[in-house]
């Protein structure tokens, strides 16, 4: 492998004045970004490693009700955060579905959502990629094209965001919180990943230097904790990356939707906000032919771009089961394979003859 | 609960593995564990086109990285004495050695980079940056023209069958044909293919995984021009096999041609994505079954022809035919096959190779033939069975199938299994679906060589060069020994996994514990009958005049048949000839007469439950029940391991496994372990097997049919059918994947 400069960050501000050299990346938990350097896939010329850093590890409520992930939180932990998995259960959801247990003690907040692609294109290097040398060109198109997007995608990229964690936090309007060269600033979680584009070596809001040092959970977010499921299907029952998924929250006043969420993942590039979708809920009593509706509109704009068009009926009926799940009430206890289709009730591998 | 240690009678019991506490932790050294003084790193370089030549390496790049040592290119490698594309006989399958610049598939090795870390070999080897001349490569099954292949598999003829197909089918009241694909599947033991090299002057010492160490052996003596006893090849453990390592491949020539070149110890491993091209897979197929059958369900014709894919440079042809010639009576059979090339690695032998690709679309028709006639699945194969072996006539050596079709089906619950698709449902609502398919593998042997020694402090060293890749060789054959010597297990000392002892065949083909077992049996009746002749013809012994059929072997003693009381420790009798030991040879084959007069298989049935979300299509197998007849069991412990371990393969292939070829550049898209998908535990909640009782008398001295690759097959079928039961989809394209079954 490339050798590289390793810089330990002692603050922030260390941390982002060492990151402003050209070739430099952050290392947090390394889930990722180690593999795409054993792969020649990132060649960084310099580490600078955050984990040291004080005070990025912490879960904190503010006083205004809004919930602060610290971007060194551990995915793991956050799963444990009893107070935080009673407020926002698709994001426990969402990430207890991930990975395993052991990467998931490794990962970070902000590791997780920077995650890269999963497209075998990008992580083939002899592949032509727009987002690892842009102009190159994209090989994917025309090629293995399963589980590429169906939304948002450009001829110049067909790849997807692979992360669960981050649909649910698209869908309660979270907040990222970035710290970098020319200050502080913030950045809405739906806009932060950028679609492709011409640009799609640009892959997030983040510019260069700028470190993210947060993720922030407004307040109306914890008001779906009562309905709130995240649905993930996938080619075996765990560890694996999401064919299609979603994340979906009801806030029900007197029997109708007062307000609804839905997010996809694994459609596009980026945690897929369906706000035509949630429109179409808003006033009215949940039911089988508002959900369909919904559906329907959420994946209103979807084209294949390649041999996946059964993507977008999948996610339709996604989108479906995840609204009638939460409609149902989030279970108490989190069930045992989390966002399984196998798994949606305490009760379940009794079997009976219909 | 610790298991009991009878003397005189280890055969049978459950023992645990006797290498377990050893791999537990972390004391049993593998392969790439082996760290000679001043060992060095080496690192392939492999292409990334599929066909052409490569016109540049950045040699000066490499070399100029620190740590570097040196580049092996064709232009350096050490010269051979024996062209790896020679074939003399059919399993020296051609390998690339850097013989020239032609590249004949993507993941060919081009260039080896030594250096003194990993990390400067690694960098080293992507420095190279090689130029090609490409052309466009041919990946699709059957697209680079089609043709008969002399033979399939490990030499069975292309095609065979017996009487009239067309009148079979005219004679049927119900015909299907159909058509079933199976993906390629790329071999990916935990432990990926090594080699630490090391030369002392013509002299090799090789530590590597392989699970048969005297063809190694051989082979490499005709590479390097030395006798094979100047070659030692030693692998203690092995992390795996399935078949990949049953001839050496490319990689693992490659670190001693290395170690030759820079006159170093080294160490080469295979990168995981390295695993998917070079050390072989199974082939893709398409296989169609043609069938007819009677009201009642007798079969009347069963025709499987198969198209498989070997490598543009050299053949091997997946034989998913021979399921049909072994299992199921009908008056008139043909299987056939055709192949075609591609610029792919040459596939090779892969857990039940034929059998089960074959075995999953075998299954898969029956049930289509079962649905035509309206007849219950275990019914139409209990109507089909074949009482002598359907082509050759011969009689089954044993055949307790059965007893394995009812005794599975008891603890499935199989005849409460509604007939129609779509009948069942759990409390979720996702779909039930209940399948069923039968398991064959042939009870074949290789030839084998043990050496039993047994010395003067009563104890015993058995020796034999066989192989535990995880199977239980360490532990099966100490019990074997232990019974042919009249030795508790704990007297008995067992070396395995080295070349320097005597040949002990193949672990492989289902082979490994019938081949070296009779061997080391063989031998330890050999030492045994030696000290008796020792003991009855000294007039000092209690035994003196109790000529060799009079004595056994027991506790350590020879006794006297017709009188026990009458006996003697065995380094008495050692003691009193002055001899500190005394060792014998004993042979492991199989008997060519009952071979020629019987059909030697080991059967199973398996049951699967599937359940299917019916508007997602997701699928989850939750219930597997195996049952398997096998002849005598050494180790039930061991050998439901096998069979697990064989029925978990079949779901991957069923379900999972596909490695998916960009036709464009042929290379594989998903050659890594996060998109190339196994099951995990959560795919198979439950997983039963059931040892059926079966005696042998013809297979071999100690009724011994391989475990190996049983589970395997059977197994995908059942799931295929299971699947269709639960949801009334057919999928004839195996994997079965989830878009497939949204309807």
């Amino acid at each position: 492998m490339k050798s590289f400069d390793y810089v330990r960050a002692g603050s922030l501000a260390e941390a982002v004045a060492a990151a402003s050299a050209p070739g430099a990346a952050y290392l947090a938990g390394g889930t990722n970004l180690v593999d795409l350097m054993k792969g020649g896939l990132t060649r960084p010329d310099r580490l600078v490693d955050l984990t040291r850093l004080p005070g990025l590890d912490r879960i904190e409520t503010l006083p205004d009700g809004a919930t602060r992930i610290g971007a060194l939180v551990r995915n793991g932990a956050l799963t444990r955060d009893a107070g935080f998995a009673g407020r926002y259960p698709a994001v426990v959801e969402a990430l207890l579905s991930g990975a395993s247990a052991q990467l998931r003690n490794a990962a970070t907040t902000a590791g997780n959502v920077l995650q890269r692609t999963r497209c075998g294109y990008f992580y083939d290097p002899a592949s032509a990629c727009n987002k690892r040398s842009p102009g190159a060109g994209c090989e994917a198109r025309g090629g293995i094209t399963r589980t590429h997007a169906v939304l948002g995608w450009s001829e110049h990229c067909i790849a997807t965001h692979p992360s669960d964690f981050c649909v649910p936090l698209a869908a309660l309007d979270a907040v990222v919180e970035i710290e970098g060269p020319t200050g502080r600033r913030e950045v809405p979680f739906d806009v932060f990943h950028l679609l492709p584009g011409d640009t799609p070596e640009r892959e997030t809001a983040l510019r260069a230097g700028e470190v993210v040092t947060a993720i922030r959970l407004p307040p109306e977010a914890a008001g779906f904790a009562g309905h709130s499921r995240y649905l993930k299907v996938r080619e075996r029952t765990s560890y694996a990356f999401a064919v299609v998924s979603a994340a979906v929250g009801l806030r029900l006043e007197g029997g109708t939707i007062a307000d609804g969420r839905i997010a996809l993942g694994s459609v596009a590039l980026r945690p897929w906000r369906a706000r035509e979708a949630e429109a179409l809920l808003a006033g009215r009593a949940p039911s089988p032919e508002v959900f369909a509706e919904a559906a329907r509109a959420a994946l209103a704009g979807a084209t294949p771009s390649g041999d996946n068009a059964f993507k977008i009926e999948l996610a339709r009926r996604i989108v479906v089961r995840a609204l009638t799940l939460a409609a149902a009430g989030t279970p108490g206890r989190m069930p045992a394979l989390p966002a399984s289709p196998f798994a949606t009730s305490p009760t379940a591998g009794a079997s009976h003859h219909a | 609960m610790p298991e009991r240690q009878r003397h005189g009678s280890s055969i049978g019991l459950p023992l645990t593995r006797r290498d377990g506490p050893d791999k537990v932790t972390g004391a049993a050294r593998y392969s790439a564990d082996i760290r000679p003084d001043g060992l060095v790193h080496a690192v392939m370089a492999t292409s990334t086109i599929a066909k052409g030549r490569v016109t540049h390496l950045d040699l000066a790049a490499a070399e100029a990285h620190p740590g570097v040592i040196a580049v092996m290119t064709p232009d350096n490698a050490p010269p051979l004495a024996k062209s790896p594309d020679e074939k003399d006989n059919p399993f020296a399958f051609r390998l690339n050695l850097l013989q020239d610049h032609t590249v004949r598939y993507a993941g060919q090795p081009i260039a080896v980079v030594v250096a003194t870390t990993l990390e400067a070999a690694t960098e080293g080897a992507a420095l190279l940056s090689p130029g090609y001349e490409s052309e466009a490569p041919t990946i699709g099954l059957g697209e680079g023209g089609i043709f008969t292949p002399d033979s399939v598999g490990a030499g069975s003829p292309t095609s065979d069958g017996t009487g009239d197909m067309e009148a079979g089918l005219a004679a049927a009241d119900a015909r299907v044909t159909a058509t079933y694909e199976t993906a390629g599947q790329y071999h990916n033991p935990l432990e990926p293919h090594c080699s630490v090299a090391e030369w002392d002057g013509d002299r090799l010492t090789l530590h590597t995984p392989s699970q048969a160490l005297w063809i190694a052996k051989a082979r490499l003596a005709g590479f390097f021009g030395i006798p094979p006893e100047n070659i030692r090849v030693v692998c203690h453990y092995l992390g795996g096999g399935f078949g990949s390592k049953g001839f050496l491949s490319p990689p693992q020539i490659l670190g001693i041609m290395a170690a030759k070149l820079t006159g170093r110890p080294v160490k080469l491993v295979t990168r995981r994505e390295q695993m998917f091209g070079p050390v072989g897979h199974r082939s893709p197929t398409r296989q169609t079954l043609t069938l007819g059958a009677t009201r009642d369900g007798a079969l009347t014709a069963l025709g499987h022809h198969t198209l498989s894919q070997t490598s543009a440079y050299d053949d091997f042809f997946e034989a998913s035919g021979l399921v049909a010639r072994h299992l199921y009576a009908s008056p008139a059979i043909s299987t056939t096959h055709e192949g075609s090339r591609a610029d792919i690695g040459t596939p090779i032998f892969m857990r039940a190779p034929g059998e089960a690709s074959g075995s999953v679309a075998v299954e898969s028709a029956l049930d289509e033939l079962a649905l035509a006639l309206d007849i219950d699945p275990l019914d139409l194969r209990l109507k089909n069975y074949a009482e002598v072996e359907p082509i050759t006539g011969r009689p089954f050596s044993s055949k307790a199938l059965r007893a394995c079709y009812a005794q599975g089906a008891e603890r499935f619950g199989w005849d409460r299994r509604p007939r129609a698709p779509r009948a069942m449902r759990d409390t979720d609502g996702l779909l039930v679906g209940w399948g069923m398919g039968t398991a064959t593998y042939p009870a074949g042997m290789m030839q084998g060589e043990a050496r039993a020694t047994i010395r003067a402090d009563g104890t015993a060293l058995i020796e034999t060069a066989a192989q535990d890749m995880g199977q239980g060789a360490w532990t099966v054959l100490a019990q074997i020994a232990a019974d042919g010597l009249g030795l508790s297990l704990d007297r008995v000392t067992l070396r395995i996994g080295d070349s320097d002892l005597p040949n002990g065949g193949l672990a492989g083909g289902s082979t490994g514990t019938a081949t070296s077992g009779t061997a080391v049996h063989a031998a330890a009746q050999a030492v045994i009958a030696q000290l008796a002749d020792l003991a009855t013809t000294d007039p000092a012994s209690p035994l003196y005049g109790a000529g060799n059929a009079g004595v056994t072997a027991s506790e350590g003693r020879l006794a006297r048949r017709d009188d026990p009381a009458r006996s003697e420790r065995f380094g008495d009798i050692l003691a009193r000839a002055g001899k500190p030991s005394v060792a014998a040879k004993g042979q492991g084959a199989g008997e060519p007469a009952s071979r020629k007069t019987y059909a030697m298989h080991a059967h199973g049935a398996v049951y699967a439950e599937v359940k299917v979300d019916p508007d997602l299509g997701q699928v989850r197998v939750t219930r597997l029940v195996g049952a398997f007849a096998a002849g005598r069991i050494v180790n039930p412990r061991l050998v439901r391991s096998q069979y697990e371990g064989g029925m978990i393969w079949g779901l991957s292939l069923a379900l999972h496994e596909h490695a998916a070829h960009d036709r464009r550049s042929g290379r594989i898209v998903n050659a890594n372990l996060a998109d190339y998908h196994v099951p995990v535990s959560a795919d198979l909640p439950s997983i039963e097997t059931i040892l059926v009782e079966e005696h042998d008398p013809h297979v071999n001295p100690l009724g011994i049919k391989g475990v190996g690759e049983l589970g395997i097959t059977g197994t995908a079928g059942a799931i295929a059918n299971a699947v269709w039961h639960a949801t009334g989809v057919r999928v004839r394209e195996i994997p079965i994947t989830l878009d497939k079954l949204l309807t």
